[in-house]
């Protein structure tokens, strides 16, 4: 029999998750249907953002839930950049088939990489993928093919292969944009939800317990590297699509697809699906505000940082969770 | 013949090496915190001698001395306000905070100082060499360098194995919650190391500054070259990590002499080479 | 006069849990007081909120007069209160000699030093350079003794030391309190071994669920009592 507080509390927490619903709908909508209301400079800060949502989603289950504190996740941005560009040029593979095909061979590179690192622990391994993916854009930088160390264009009629109008490649690469977040946000979502969701629970909340439960601790982090490797290459193959050209330093940079990528995730709220939404959501705010302040940009950015996890480690969504507001993506099943 | 001098060379690199690796395993060892900004306090260093040879015209040897004093002040202060609040199970609040500071310094050198690339002038000794034969010739400042950092992480080593501050560092590298049952205050102790570790990038960001050009972007790349000499020479011993720092140097200056861009991926590839055959490292002391 | 050590209405919490449902303890200078209980009855938990291992802001705890509650760890030891925790917790990488070393960091001068230990506890001479954590158990407990009589305190908390050992290594290790007794210092020791506690202590408090259920001299206790305050149970 349920307490009347308990019952207000109940009927808040409905309200709460209604209207959380009812923001998510219209978010998704109105990202559906961005190119309809959007501006051509708008959408292309738009894909951007959904472009930093994955990659966001991406680091958020490898450490969050793994604990598998990265800092070389670039090494698969570049890699599915680079593999993509490969692809498109050399081969007879259509642009587009070229994105996702690139994913997968980042993933098959993962799988050697994987073994390597994971005999590395903690700290050390946060360090150790960085110089993997110092390595990858070493030897990217080698090939004259792609432009060695200053990089090459996509050609312009790969690009008009995609469609027949300006307007309509814009289109596509959009939609590609979105698919590949919402992808991202679902596959994470559906993965939590399912019996492999709960050894990654089990593993984030205690390793020993989860061990002693028979979750091969081993194999699911190797399963969970090697997936977000081929997920943040897919989403790295589309940034270079979209940005036209690629170099090494770009491909492989550590501020931006890990620096940035791990702020908007920790900021946002680590270990949750709605984190990384509201980190991108923050962080492209905050870029838009301090456009001008270049450098200063970048140290406010970083003392943020700091003060994040002075104040209250779980980041923003976290803080909200704790103070009893509901998830927006269910992934927990409650005794009742 | 010319690849004594290759294999010289690099031995003397090491030694630089070594000394960023020492800063670096001396933090982790005690603490279990890995600063990502720690190339970055090098380059600090290097800055910091520059401002005291240039703008205020100290001999080298006085500048060298006050950035020491400097940055082990900055380092305890830094850890007794700020990093010790973030120390934790967890690795990741340190990166997070490391990261940003990694930022934050890059990005203020670069206000302060420009992109420009600069180097602090050594005077005679910066051409001075010994000649062997006609193969082999020795910079003095390099070799002086090398000596250098032997000699530091001979204190280092001394600190640790002869001193009751060493005894105190490596017990709370062993069980820090035991340790203010012996009467010593964790903070305090943290702080010290980091004083210690601050001390040591001192050294090395101010032979850095002498020895070769740089920039406010090049601490990461130091960070790599630590941790890789780290790794390569074993967790745990002191004089291993100078090991792995002249075997990262050596396999540098043979990369180099291959071919000028083959430099830094041929120590990365000496790096994975031992992580892949022995990841504790060549030297690694076994703990208890 | 002033108890050496003496606890008022002491509770202590993990998170919602409660260990310790105010605990009344006191410590006379001189004394050995035992502590008995079974295993969660939160023996272990009130050492640590004495010596300042445990948060324990706004209870009563005085040490020789002096409010103690509060504190950190390192400075009531530096006050004269050394503990030897459970587990031992010797130092890997530390010798045995510097292991015993380690606990003299505070200034505290009295009669123990590093040759008082190591007649006090001859096997340790031979193995002075051994790594701390090399030693057979019995040997570890010694070490861990001697480390925290190094400090010279004035009252020695011991969590435990029978654990893990042979009934001929604990009688070895017992015949050290006296004289460490004699030397000036009292003592608290948590102990499973019910026979040896009443066999040391001039006092007894017997712990369940976080409550003092019997105390008293050993004497007067008699052995049913002490099975129903151990347990909580009738003994029939």
């Amino acid at each position: 029999m349920k307490s009347l507080s308990q019952t207000a509390m109940d009927r808040q927490s409905k309200v709460q998750r209604l209207a959380l619903i009812g923001v998510a709908i219209i978010g998704f909508v109105a990202l559906a249907s961005a190119p309809l209301w959007a501006g051509r400079a708008d959408l292309r800060l738009l894909m951007e953002a959904l472009s930093f949502l994955a990659l966001a989603q991406m680091w958020n289950l490898l450490a969050g839930y793994t604990g598998l504190i990265s800092v070389g996740q670039q090494a698969y941005v570049g890699l599915g950049g680079y593999f993509f560009f490969a692809l498109a040029m050399f081969t007879a593979v259509p642009v587009l088939l070229a994105i996702p095909l690139a994913a997968l061979a980042a993933g098959l590179v993962a799988i050697p990489t994987a073994w390597i690192a994971f005999r590395l622990q903690g700290a050390y391994f946060a360090i150790g993928t960085w110089v993997i993916a110092e390595v990858f854009r070493l030897i990217a930088a080698q090939f004259p093919a792609l432009g060695g160390g200053s990089g090459i264009s996509l050609p312009v009629a790969l690009v008009r292969s995609i469609a027949s109008s300006r307007s309509g490649i814009e289109l596509v690469m959009y939609y590609m944009a979105f698919f590949i977040a919402l992808t991202s946000i679902l596959s994470v979502w559906v993965l939590l939800r399912s019996r492999w969701g709960l050894a990654l629970t089990a593993i984030r909340d205690s390793e020993p317990a989860a061990a002693s439960l028979g979750v091969n601790i081993r194999r699911v982090k190797f399963m969970v590297y090697v997936g977000t490797a081929v997920g943040t290459a897919l989403t790295g193959a589309f940034i270079f699509l979209q940005k036209l050209r690629i170099t090494p330093e770009a491909a492989f940079s550590v501020t931006e697809w890990s620096a940035f990528v791990i702020f908007i995730v920790v900021i946002g709220g680590l270990g949750t699906i709605e984190g990384p939404i509201i980190g991108v959501i923050l962080f492209f705010l905050l870029r838009d505000l301090a456009a001008d302040l270049g450098t200063w940009y970048l140290i406010g950015l970083g003392a943020l940082a700091i003060a994040v996890m002075l104040i209250d480690r779980r980041g923003i969504w976290g803080a909200f969770k704790a103070r009893g507001f509901p998830n927006l993506f269910v992934t927990q099943r409650t005794l009742n | 013949m010319e690849w004594i001098n290759v294999i010289v060379q690099g031995i003397l690199l090491g030694g630089l090496y070594a000394l960023f690796a020492a800063g670096l395993s001396l933090m982790f060892g005690v603490m279990r915190f890995i600063n990502i900004a720690h190339g970055d306090f090098i380059v600090v260093a290097a800055y910091l001698l520059l401002v005291m040879v240039m703008t205020l015209g100290l001999p080298p040897v006085v500048g060298i001395g006050m950035v020491v004093i400097l940055m082990s002040a900055v380092g305890y202060l830094g850890q007794r306000i700020l990093l010790n609040r973030v120390l934790d199970e967890d690795i990741l609040p340190p990166v997070l905070v490391t990261f940003g500071l990694s930022i934050i310094i890059q990005n203020s050198l670069l206000e302060a100082f420009s992109a420009d690339s600069q180097r602090v002038p050594s005077g005679n000794f910066a051409t001075a060499s010994l000649t062997f034969n006609d193969e082999l010739a020795i910079g003095v400042l390099p070799l002086a360098m090398f000596l250098a950092a032997v000699g530091v992480i001979g204190v280092l080593q001394f600190i640790f194995f002869r001193t009751a501050l060493g005894r105190l560092l490596r017990a709370t590298s062993d069980d820090p919650e035991i340790i203010p049952l012996m009467g010593a205050n964790n903070s305090h102790v943290f702080a010290i190391a980091t004083a210690l570790a601050s001390a040591v990038v001192a050294v090395a960001g101010t032979m850095l500054a002498m020895k070769t050009n740089f920039d406010p972007t090049i601490g990461p790349s130091r960070l790599l070259f630590a941790f890789e000499a780290v790794i390569i020479g074993g967790m745990g011993n002191i004089w291993g990590t100078l090991a792995g720092g002249i075997i990262l140097g050596v396999a540098q200056t043979i990369g180099a002499q291959i071919d000028a861009g083959y430099q830094i991926l041929a120590g990365h590839l000496a790096f994975l080479a031992v992580l892949i055959v022995r990841p504790m490292g060549l030297f690694a002391k076994a703990k208890g | 006069m002033t108890k050496l050590l003496e606890t008022q209405d002491l509770t202590a919490h993990y998170g919602d849990f409660q260990a310790l449902f105010g605990i009344d303890l006191s410590v006379e200078e001189g004394e050995t007081i035992a502590i008995i209980g079974s295993n969660g009855a939160g023996k272990s938990t009130f050492l640590r909120a004495v010596t300042g291992m445990r948060p324990a802001t706004g209870q009563n705890i005085t040490y020789d007069g002096q409010q103690i509650a509060g504190m950190t760890a390192d400075r009531i030891h530096h006050l004269g209160l050394a503990m030897v925790p459970e587990g031992r917790r010797l130092f890997s990488s530390l010798s045995v000699e510097e292991n015993l070393k380690i606990g003299a960091a505070g200034k505290r001068t009295g009669p123990w030093n590093l040759d008082e230990v190591f007649k006090l506890f001859p096997a340790l001479l031979e193995r002075r350079r051994h790594g701390g954590t090399e030693l057979s158990g019995g040997q570890q407990q010694m070490v861990a003794i001697g480390r925290a009589l190094m400090s010279n305190p004035r009252l020695l908390l011991c969590d435990e030391i029978s654990l893990g050992l042979a009934p001929k290594i604990i009688r070895e290790i017992y015949a050290a309190v006296p004289l460490i007794r004699e030397r000036g210092t009292s003592l608290v020791v948590i102990e499973q071994d019910i026979a040896q506690a009443l066999r040391v202590a001039n006092r007894v408090y017997c712990f369940q669920e976080g409550r003092v259920s019997l105390t008293g001299q050993p004497s007067e206790l008699s052995r049913d009592a002490i099975a129903k305050a151990y347990f909580g149970t009738e003994d029939s």
